[in-house]
């Protein structure tokens, strides 16, 4: 039990740092943040495992250890559990005064009268009754260590299962643009994390096409600019050959498939833009996802347009849902909902790099090759579009037109196997704990011996537990014994 | 009656509550020092009545937002506060204990009084929070927080006279120390009260939470700051209830741990909520 304590205490401060420095399982941004504002605590904290507390060595192995002293204690516990079901209540001890709560009278009842009427009275209270010669000897409450040996072992299924839905488990995510659609597969994720175990190839075979997000905004009140409710409808098709099932997510309302879940985690902007170079041609057209910076949805993207001709052409800068122009004239967003979007970009040209074989992200751009398009004053071209509109743009480098604003649902896919395995765990656990507090292991001994024709009555009680008063029990039963 | 009417009177009672509440305090603290036992009965008819009136501005506060009125860290202050009043006026009924009165009026008093620095009017719930597992996730962590906060109080006191008493090598029968229960009574009390709220805490924390973060995030366990914090207590009161049958941590040792992990129930609350970002940030 020592241990089990130290190890328990030891657990508790050992998960400590991890809610005070950042992890990488939780957050990996605000992990990279602080690498750069803490340069010399990081090389010791990298170490120590502190960024990714709950899976280092020294947390695994506190666990473990807490682990192995719990089997270690609860098979022999159950062992002499399983033989103590079959045993009689103990012989009274031959000095019933010394137990700490005794009482004794006497009777001119006849001696078998007496300790027939205990019998009856401590069978009615659920004991477990035997009669030897003066005395009676009852036990009740094996219920305790039963309780307490199945919330032992239950905590055993629910590490089980929580290491399954690990190991086995995967979580992606995704951004749906509305009208467009999703399958499945690998490559499609912007960001996937697996268990060991999980099989990225064969993920199931879903589809689902996303034809309306919905996010508002409460427009008044003390909240105004607050989030008022996310939706995002379409339809999802379990595997290819059946068919599309409607389905509406919104928070708290995933959509499953299987044991794989598709949660709304987040939703944005996604400007629909058209690119005409110097030939009128069009080179680039259709919704770019612009990542809301904050809570104002105040937006950043980029829009990379290889294929124009003279120049390749790289546009960069802000969405604002509901423009206006803050007291510089510079345009700003003051309002999260899409009432008044616009558009404010500069205008690269040369050469975007995508050829270099080099990964890029779709959400910046790689300068290296590319110069800021200047008007005839040598100011930067700073296009600033609502829909419907369209700019020109210098040079004979073409034009940009902003058709309208489509939103987009960040969708994560999550799939945790077995999931109800700790879940059941727990709830036989919480069960089992109920039990194993709230039975009373009592033993209750009543001796009954004649003397000068009348009969004097020892009755002893013995609480295993510290959780009733002892006094109050034995009581109960002398006053219904006498 | 409208929203802004009704957002009003919420206010009022609040304020009623902890103005009376605090004036329950002074009572049961005069009481404390020795004078007759009517303040005792005065402090306990005063946390009556606020406990009434914290229980109506919160009834208030929940008809002008028109949603259970805990979505954000004032209103949850507010409910955690009345929880734990009627917690122990409830075990003032059931097991007398009275003599708790300092403890949890004080605390209540201070509670509502740190909750207006997070004052916000009444209005509708962030998405996240709009589910029917924000009433069982957090009722249940509350009214478990409430006989933490009753068992801490318990532990505290019975520290105070075991101390008390081991020093002078007998029983204290007179002032203050005297005015308590016995410290078997103290300490039966304190596991009473805990072996109630280990099993609702496991609920709140280990299988509401984790059943709303599945449905909300889409996992069911994350280890987000608050989930750490919430597992940390768990975890400090399971060692309370082994420390209860392990020999020399019997008594002094299990009452420390009882106030350790109520200790991290507040940090869960108030630190994580001020100091930690994490996903709970709308502050639970």
């Amino acid at each position: 039990m020592r241990t089990a304590l130290l190890l328990l205490l030891l657990l508790a401060l050992a998960a400590v740092p991890g809610s005070l420095i950042p992890q990488q399982g939780v957050d990996s941004i605000a992990v990279a943040r602080f690498r750069i504002e803490h340069p010399d605590l990081t090389p010791w904290l990298d170490r120590l495992g502190m960024f990714s507390v709950y899976t280092s060595p020294w947390f695994s192995a506190i666990y473990l250890l807490l682990l192995v002293s719990l089997v270690g204690c609860v098979v022999p516990r159950s062992l002499t559990y399983a033989r103590a079901l079959r045993s009689r209540p103990p012989r009274a001890p031959s000095r019933l005064h010394r137990l700490p709560a005794y009482a004794t009278y006497d009777t001119d009842r006849p001696q078998a009268d007496v300790l027939a009427d205990a019998e009856r009275v401590l069978k009615r209270r659920r004991f477990r009754v035997d009669k030897h010669g003066d005395e009676v000897r009852a036990e009740r409450g094996h219920l305790r260590e039963a309780g307490n040996l199945v919330f032992h072992l239950s905590l055993l299924v629910v590490l089980v299962g929580v290491a399954v839905g690990s190991l086995w488990g995967y979580r992606g995510n995704v951004i749906v643009v509305e009208g467009s659609g999703f399958s499945n597969t690998l490559t499609q994720y912007d960001e996937f994390t697996a268990g060991p175990l999980a099989d990225g190839a064969s993920l199931p075979p879903f589809t689902l096409a996303l034809d309306q997000m919905t996010a508002t905004f409460q427009t008044s009140g003390s909240q105004a600019g607050q989030p008022k409710s996310f939706a995002a409808a379409g339809s999802l098709t379990p595997a290819p050959g059946l068919a599309a099932d409607p389905f509406d997510i919104s928070v708290n309302h995933p959509v499953s498939v299987g044991s794989t879940s598709v949660f709304l985690v987040g939703s944005g902007y996604a400007p629909v833009v058209t690119v005409r170079d110097g030939a009128g041609q069009v080179v680039s057209s259709g919704p770019v996802p612009f990542l809301p910076t904050d809570a104002s949805y105040v937006s950043e993207g980029v829009v990379k347009v290889p294929d124009a001709a003279p120049t390749q052409l790289g546009l960069e800068g802000f969405f604002l849902p509901t423009a206006a122009r803050d007291d510089e004239g510079l345009p700003v967003s003051v309002f999260p909902e899409g009432l008044n979007p616009a558009l404010s970009l500069f205008v690269w040209q040369g050469d975007l790099g995508l050829d270099a074989g080099v990964p890029q992200s779709v959400y910046s751009l790689d300068k290296d090759g590319l110069q800021l398009v200047e008007d005839a004053d040598g100011g930067p071209v700073r296009l600033l579009l609502q829909p419907g509109e369209t700019a020109a743009l210098p040079d004979g480098l073409g034009s940009v037109r902003f058709e309208r604003v489509a939103e987009f649902a960040r969708l994560q896919v999550s799939s945790a196997p077995l999931a109800w395995l700790p879940l059941t765990g727990l709830v036989v656990a919480v069960v089992a704990l109920l039990v194993s507090l709230y039975a009373r292991p009592r033993r209750v001994w009543v001796r009954a011996q004649a003397a000068d024709g009348r009969t004097m009555v020892e009755v002893a009680l013995l609480d295993r537990t510290t959780r009733a008063d002892p006094k109050q029990g034995l009581n109960d039963i002398v006053a219904e014994l006498a | 009656m409208n929203t802004e009417t009704l957002g009003q009177l919420a206010n009022l009672a609040v304020a009623s509550a902890t103005v009376v509440l605090a004036l329950a305090w002074v009572s049961h603290l005069v009481e404390w020092a020795g004078r007759a036992d009517v303040f005792g009965r005065v402090g306990l008819s005063l946390t009556v009545v606020g406990t009434a009136l914290l229980a109506a501005g919160v009834l208030a506060r929940g008809l002008a937002a028109e949603r259970v009125p805990w979505g954000n860290m004032y209103e949850f202050s507010l409910v955690g506060a009345l929880v734990g009043l009627l917690v122990y006026l409830g075990l003032v009924v059931r097991a007398g204990i009275s003599w708790l009165g300092p403890i949890v009026t004080g605390f209540a008093v201070v509670v509502l009084g740190l909750s207006i620095l997070a004052y916000v009017p009444p209005g509708p719930l962030v998405p996240a929070l709009d589910s029917y597992w924000l009433v069982l996730h957090v009722s249940a962590a509350a009214i478990a927080g409430a006989a933490f906060m009753v068992g801490a109080g318990a532990s505290a006191l019975f520290l105070v006279k075991e101390r008390a008493e081991r020093r002078r090598g007998s029983p204290a029968t007179t002032g203050l120390l005297g005015r308590l229960p016995p410290t078997a009574a103290m300490d039966r009390l304190a596991f009473q009260v805990h072996a109630f709220a280990f099993p609702l805490w496991t609920f709140a924390a280990l299988i509401a939470g984790p059943i709303w973060a599945q449905n909300a995030w889409g996992r069911y366990w994350g280890w987000d700051p608050k989930e750490v914090w919430a597992f940390v207590t768990w975890v400090v009161y399971a060692g309370y209830l082994h420390a209860r049958s392990t020999a020399g941590w019997r008594g002094r040792g299990a009452a420390l741990l009882a106030l350790v992990g109520f200790a991290t129930f507040l940090f869960n609350f108030v630190g994580v909520n001020l100091f930690v970002s994490g996903l709970h940030s709308y502050a639970f």
